[in-house]
């Protein structure tokens, strides 16, 4: 699949609540290939980041230009949320929601939904209330809506946060699943292991601003700041 | 001579209080002919119904007056709905007629209503909201005079002819529980738009969308809100006195039929309407909540 939303360009993006900078002047360059992930410590800004791009919070300053036009970006993107948001409905319904919102006939949206739910292994669970699943299963449903509407780009907020080793896990055999299908993700983590075995591009993040990017395996082995080696070593960086 | 009996309370109390701390056993026909004065200052007497009102100390033979009341209004009340009296039907399913009526129109209107100024921003917003909530005590008798006036003949919709219809009972209604269903219905959207308002943005929703969304999610909160509604359309009497004019086999309803009989002074018949618009509205709320399947396991 050619991603056709790419490459993103951000100059100068920057958000702010209040009359305070929360992210930026953020300058940015992404291609459309794999895995992006966002690192940093608490309240560098990552949630914010992810939020700007995907356009839930307001750009106060600057630009995020997409290589196609603003509505076809918008709706080639989902978001999963750390706290995945679930609709008060079943999980047939939850994951039916947004294809029925773009059009798809009800029977059709069906279909696919519960072919998706099986993939993701939630089929058993199609006429339970949503807010009933344990937290890995909530945000693996959250996970498969995201991915039930094709997008080419799919932004995760810490997506195996609070989730235990088998739940992340299940997470990240759907996400590799997704990537092979030439979907881009850009998601944050805290979680070190997680950003070494899905990263092919690392941003990390300090103070709200853009402190070092580039490729995942030198980052890993050898980064050009100081902040971002003390970051790898487990160090407290502020 | 009718009596008054704020005027004679205070001799009629004290002539009674006398008799029960004497361990006397009155019956109603026994007891004392009071003197008092009417509100003119003219020389009153009375007995019987002037100590209707009145705290009945009792004997051991006797009960209460006000308990004779209620018990007689208990058993006229199962008698009446047992022989399914012909104008107990009548103006029992008229009642349901028009406060399901104005229910149904005012949920069409409250409910968008109070989803468009949940996801809507505007600059008076948070005005129109306060009002809103206001609104919610807004008195009937108010409500039913300014209907009156606009269906009145003379009025800007005389022409309609709705004046002393159940239109214009369900006209009234439906003004009183508006504010009310819609403050309710906004309350629990308002959480209930907190909670799904970045998924919605993200998943790029319209605003008629995230509306629809909204209500069918929210749909058993807005039951509530709805039960509110008929609760006080139900017992609403001030307004559709007015409007309706409490015409027999046209616009009299149960609780017209209350108020009528209790000036009348048969207080044994009104209390037994009141039991049946009791059991109607309990019942009312038992059929919706089983249709709605609330409170039951698995369910929202």
């Amino acid at each position: 699949m050619v991603n056709q939303l790419f490459p993103l360009t951000v100059r100068g993006a920057t958000t702010r609540h209040r009359g305070k900078t929360l992210v930026g002047p953020i300058d940015l360059d992404l291609d459309g290939q794999g895995t992006c992930v966002v690192l940093g410590p608490n309240g560098a800004g990552k949630t914010t980041l992810l939020r700007l791009l995907h356009g839930i919070a307001r750009l106060n300053e600057g630009a995020i230009t997409w290589a196609c036009d603003q509505h076809a970006a918008q709706t080639s993107q989902a978001f999963v949320f750390q706290r995945p948001v679930m609709l008060r409905r079943s999980v047939l319904e939850n994951l039916i929601y947004p294809l029925r919102i773009r059009g798809v006939s009800r029977s059709e949206a069906r279909d696919r939904a519960e072919r998706w739910a099986k993939r993701a292994g939630l089929g058993s669970m199609l006429d339970r209330p949503a807010t009933f699943l344990s937290g890995g299963e909530q945000q693996k449903l959250a996970l498969t809506r995201a991915l039930i509407m094709d997008p080419q780009l799919v932004f995760l907020d810490e997506p195996s946060a609070s989730l235990d080793g088998r739940a992340t896990r299940e997470i990240e055999n759907i996400l590799a699943d997704t990537q092979k299908t030439g979907t881009r993700l850009i998601l944050s983590t805290h979680d070190m292991g997680q950003a070494r075995r899905l990263a092919d591009q690392v941003i990390f993040m300090l103070g709200g601003r853009v402190h070092e990017t580039g490729p995942a395996a030198p980052f890993f082995e050898n980064p050009q700041t100081l902040e971002a080696n003390a970051f790898l070593n487990g160090d407290i960086v502020e | 001579m009718t009596c008054p009996s704020l005027a004679v309370s205070v001799h009629a109390g004290q002539a009674i209080s006398r008799a029960a701390d004497q361990r006397v056993n009155l019956t109603l026909a026994d007891r004392p002919r009071q003197q008092g004065r009417d509100r003119l200052g003219n020389p009153v007497e009375c007995t019987g119904s002037a100590l209707r009102n009145l705290p009945v100390f009792a004997g051991d033979k006797e009960e209460g007056r006000r308990l004779d009341d209620l018990w007689q209004g208990l058993m006229q009340a199962i008698w009446l709905v047992v022989t399914l009296d012909a104008d107990l039907v009548e103006i029992s399913l008229r009642s349901l007629q028009v406060t399901l009526s104005a229910l149904a129109f005012a949920c069409l209107v409250a409910m968008p209503l109070a989803a468009l100024l949940t996801v809507r921003r505007f600059r008076l917003r948070r005005s129109v909201i306060a009002v809103m909530n206001a609104l919610m005590g807004l008195p009937p008798v108010v409500v039913g005079l300014v209907v009156y006036v606009l269906l009145s003949r003379s009025g800007p919709l005389g022409a309609l002819g709705l004046l002393f219809t159940p239109w214009a009972m369900i006209i009234a209604q439906m003004i009183v529980i508006i504010p009310l269903i819609a403050s309710i219905s906004h309350q629990s959207l308002r959480d209930l738009w907190f909670e799904y308002h970045d998924l919605l943005i993200s998943m790029n929703v319209t605003r008629w969308q995230k509306i629809t969304t909204l209500l069918w999610d929210a749909r058993r909160a807005l039951l509530t809100a709805a039960l509110a509604g008929f609760g006080r359309g139900i017992g609403e009497v001030g307004a559709i006195m007015i409007v309706g004019g409490n015409i027999d086999h046209a616009t009299r309803v149960l609780t017209s039929a209350i108020a009528l009989e209790t000036g009348k002074g048969d207080f044994a018949l009104a209390l037994a309407l009141g039991f049946i618009l009791i059991a109607l509205a309990i019942a009312v709320n038992l059929v919706i909540h089983w249709l709605g399947r609330t409170e039951r396991e698995g369910r929202w």
